[in-house]
């Protein structure tokens, strides 16, 4: 397994126990703490930060070679995929509390949907080369 | 990869650059009154990136990789394709549905239309989930 493809799963891994504890601390913190700040952030990390994420490794790691000279596609962009994956994650679970306590939020989340599209361009990009017949 | 295999994930791939567009858009109308306000389009972001994502890429790499029957082959196509065929247009019926105000059928048709599509995959992949030598 190439290193990003292990740099995907095991991250992947990760958002999947914070969304799950997420959850929990939904239920424990005090009522007057806006939960529908932390919602959205609980949801992204389990569908964006887990299944997609873990999707892109596993995509990355088994699918048809795109050529003999660079059977991955390029490097590069599987890289920026997954920095700006997880930038864009971060930013939203940093940006979605703050807008909740009326602190300047925009620019968090601005950021974050533009890494994450940016991410998923990437990916796409290299991607497409691999889907092919035999 | 067979030919549907090909078909399906690449739509796939655009659904997930459709739904990461949407999702990015209404991240950034949260941040900036300058990204348009698409809360209407809300269900066919979810819409995209769980049934024209997840799903059909999940359908789709099952159909290519799990064991085929003697000879190779991986069953009778034309089903395979129908169902493709309903699986999408049912994702975007149910995806659109609460954006037009549609009735509440509108939606339903969709969700049927999902429905028997993974009905039918479900009966064409079921028989080549099976041991070595089976």
């Amino acid at each position: 397994m190439p290193t990003l493809a292990r740099w995907y799963i095991k991250t992947s891994l990760v958002w999947l126990l914070l969304a799950l504890a997420l959850g929990v601390a939904l239920f424990l913190l005090p009522s007057d703490l806006p939960a529908a700040a932390l919602v959205p952030v609980q949801i992204h990390a389990f569908v964006v930060g887990w299944i997609t994420q873990l999707i892109f490794g596993v995509v990355y790691w088994m699918f048809p070679k795109a050529s003999l000279e660079r059977p991955r596609g390029s490097p590069s962009l599987a890289l920026a995929a997954y920095v700006l994956l997880n930038g864009g994650l971060v930013l939203r679970a940093v940006g979605e509390p703050l807008g909740a306590f009326d602190l300047p939020s925009g620019p968090w989340l601005v950021a974050s949907a533009a890494m994450q599209w940016l991410a998923g361009l990437a990916f796409v990009v290299n991607t497409w080369p691999r889907v092919k017949g035999p | 990869m067979p030919r549907l295999t090909r078909w399906a994930l690449r739509l796939a791939l655009v659904d997930l650059m459709l739904g990461f567009t949407l999702g990015g858009l209404i991240l950034c109308s949260k941040g900036s009154e300058a990204c348009p306000p698409l809360w209407s389009l809300r269900a066919l972001h979810i819409e995209l990136l769980t049934v024209g994502w997840m799903a059909q890429l999940a359908l789709g790499v099952a159909y290519w990789i799990l064991p085929r029957y003697a000879g190779g082959v991986r069953g009778a196509s034309g089903p395979a394709w129908a169902a493709w065929g309903l699986l999408n247009l049912g994702l975007w019926t149910a995806g659109v549905a609460p954006a037009l105000s549609a009735p509440t059928l509108l939606l339903a048709a969709g969700r049927m239309a999902e429905a028997l599509a993974v009905l039918v995959f479900a009966t064409q992949l079921w028989p080549r989930a099976k041991g070595f030598g089976t």
